[in-house]
C-alpha cells in the first residue's frame, strides 16, 4: 500500500473515531446539562457521574433488531442513515484542527463543509420519503424547506468572511486570524463593521442547519412523533442520532474558524489543538443551554426570521462590506 | 421601519434574559433524591395503611370493641379476639374481671380506599396512618397485612 492511502485511511479512522466519541459524549453531556438546567442530576448511575451511559447506550441500540417497516421503499429506507453519516465524516477532511494536524487542506475548504453540510437534507428526505409514514414525510418536508431557508443567510455570511479574508481554504483562514481577539474576524474592524451581527446570524443559523432546538422542527416529538427517525430502530436510528452530533461538531468547527480565530488563543499565548476544542467545546455548550431554554418555533415563524430579517441583513452587510473593502 | 428594528431587538434582549436564567440554574444545586439510594422522611400527616399502636407494656392498646370493623365502608379490617380472666384488686377484696385480648388484626389493604374511617371510629386512638410508602408487589397477599405480626416485630 502506498503512503498516500495510509495517510487517507489513518485520517478517515480518526475522523469516524473523533465523531462518533463526540455524538456518544455530547449525548452524555446533553443529558447531564439538561438535568443541572432543569435542578436533578442527570444520568448518574453507570459509572462515575454516569460517563458509562454512552457505552451502554452503544450497546442496547447495536443489539436491537433492525426493523423495516411494510410498504416502505427498502432501498431509501436503508441508504438513509448511511447518507447522513457521510457527510457528517467527510466534511473533517478539511477542517484544521491546529496549525498541524489537519488531514487535507483544500483550497476550497469552505464550500466543501457547506455543500457537504447540505447533502444532510436529502438523507433527511430519503428517511422521511422511505419509511413510508405520514409524519416522517411531515417532518422531512419541513426540515427541507428550513434547510433551504437557512443555507441562504449562511453562505452569504460565509461569502463575506471570504471577502474579508480573501481565501476559501479554511486553515489559511484560521491562519489570518492568528495573534489574538483584535485579529478575529468577529471583532469589528474599519473595514467590516457588521461583524459581530454576521457572527450571531451565522451561530443562529449553524443552529438551524444541525436542527437544533429552537429549530428542531425536523422532529418535533410534540406534533411529528419523532420526525423523520420515526420508523427507525436500532442503529439506523443510531447512525442519524451519531450524525446530528457531528454535524453539531463540524458547525461549531465552521464558527470557530471562521469567527474565532481556529486554534489561536485570544491573546496570542500557546495557540493549537486545545483552544480549537476549548472554543467548539464553549460553543457546544451554548447550544446545549439553548436548546434547554427556548421552546420551539412553529414553522412560519421560522421562515420569516430567515426570509424578512437574516437574509436582508445578510445582504446589507454583504454589500456594505464589498464597499468598505474597496474604499480602505 | 422603526418597528421592524424594535422589534429585533426586544426580541433579542428577551432571548437573552431566558438564556441568563436557565444559566445561573444551571449553578445551583440539585433539588431532586436520587430514590432508591436516598429516602425523605414522610411527613406526619401523610396517611399510609393503618398500624396498631402499643400501650405501656408493649402490648396493642385496642380492647377488641370491633368498631373500626363496623365503619370500615370496604371490609377490609377482620379481627378476633379472646375473653381473659384476671384478678383485680376492688375496695380491699380481690375479684376476677373478664376482658378481651386481640388475637388476630388483619387488614386487606388491597380493598382499602385509605378513607381513614376507621381511625376516626376508635374511641381508644388504638390505630393510626402508618408513614409506610415503600409498598409494591406483584403478588396480592403481600398486601393482607397482619398487623399485631407487625407489632410484635417492631417491638421485638
Amino acid at each position: 500500500m502506498s503512503l498516500t492511502i495510509l495517510n487517507v485511511l489513518a485520517a478517515v479512522v480518526a475522523a469516524i473515531a473523533f465523531a462518533a466519541l463526540n455524538a456518544a459524549y455530547l449525548v452524555w453531556a446533553e443529558r447531564r446539562g439538561a438535568g443541572r438546567i432543569q435542578r436533578r442530576p442527570g444520568p448518574n448511575v453507570n459509572g462515575p457521574f454516569g460517563l458509562l451511559q454512552p457505552p451502554c447506550d452503544g450497546i442496547k441500540l447495536m443489539t436491537k433488531q433492525l426493523m423495516i417497516p411494510g410498504g416502505a421503499d427498502k432501498a431509501l429506507f436503508m441508504v438513509a442513515p448511511v447518507l447522513t453519516m457521510i457527510p457528517a465524516i467527510a466534511s473533517f477532511v478539511t477542517i484544521p484542527f491546529s496549525n498541524t494536524i489537519v488531514a487535507h487542506s483544500m483550497n476550497v475548504g469552505v464550500l466543501m463543509v457547506i455543500g457537504f453540510a447540505s447533502l444532510g437534507g436529502m438523507a433527511i428526505l430519503f428517511a422521511g420519503w422511505g419509511s413510508r409514514n405520514k409524519y416522517s414525510v411531515m417532518a422531512s418536508v419541513r426540515s427541507v424547506s428550513q434547510a433551504i431557508s437557512y443555507e441562504v443567510p449562511l453562505f452569504i455570511t460565509a461569502l463575506t468572511v471570504v471577502l474579508i479574508t480573501g481565501t476559501l481554504n479554511l486553515h489559511e483562514m484560521a491562519s489570518i486570524q492568528a495573534g489574538g481577539f483584535w485579529n478575529w474576524n468577529i471583532t469589528p474592524s474599519l473595514s467590516s463593521p457588521l461583524m459581530p451581527v454576521s457572527f450571531l446570524i451565522f451561530f443562529i443559523c449553524i443552529l438551524a442547519e444541525t436542527n437544533r432546538a429552537p429549530f428542531d422542527l425536523g422532529e418535533a416529538e410534540s406534533e411529528l412523533v419523532a420526525g423523520f427517525h420515526t420508523e427507525y430502530g436500532s442503529m439506523g436510528f443510531g447512525l442519524f442520532f451519531m450524525a446530528e452530533y457531528a454535524h453539531i461538531v463540524i458547525g461549531t468547527s465552521l464558527i470557530t474558524i471562521l469567527f474565532l480565530g481556529g486554534w489561536g488563543c485570544p491573546f496570542g499565548l500557546y495557540p493549537g489543538v486545545w483552544w480549537f476544542l476549548i472554543k467548539i467545546y464553549f460553543l457546544i455548550f451554548s447550544f446545549i443551554l439553548i436548546r434547554w431554554t427556548f421552546p420551539r418555533t412553529t414553522i412560519y415563524g421560522l421562515l420569516n426570521l430567515s426570509w424578512k430579517v437574516l437574509i436582508p441583513i445578510t445582504l446589507f452587510n454583504l454589500l456594505l462590506t464589498a464597499g468598505l473593502l474597496k474604499v480602505f | 421601519m422603526g418597528a421592524y428594528f424594535n422589534d429585533i431587538f426586544s426580541g433579542l434582549w428577551s432571548l437573552c434574559i431566558g438564556l441568563s436564567i436557565t444559566f445561573r440554574e444551571f449553578f445551583k444545586p440539585v433539588v431532586t433524591v436520587p430514590y432508591p439510594y436516598k429516602t425523605i422522611k414522610m411527613c406526619k400527616r401523610y396517611r399510609g395503611h393503618i398500624e396498631l399502636i402499643e400501650n405501656e407494656e408493649g402490648k396493642p392498646k385496642c380492647i377488641s370493641c370491633g368498631m373500626c370493623q363496623r365503619a370500615c365502608p370496604s371490609g377490609c379490617i377482620s379481627l378476633a379476639s379472646k375473653s381473659v380472666a384476671y384478678e383485680v384488686e376492688v375496695k380491699g377484696e380481690m375479684k376476677t374481671k373478664k376482658k378481651k385480648v386481640l388475637t388476630k388484626y388483619n387488614l386487606d389493604f388491597t380493598t382499602c380506599s385509605l378513607c381513614g374511617l376507621c381511625v376516626t371510629s376508635c374511641n381508644f386512638d388504638a390505630i393510626t396512618f402508618s408513614q409506610e410508602y415503600n409498598l409494591v408487589s406483584t403478588r396480592k397477599e403481600d398486601f393482607h397485612f397482619d398487623l399485631l405480626n407487625r407489632l410484635q416485630e417492631r417491638n421485638s
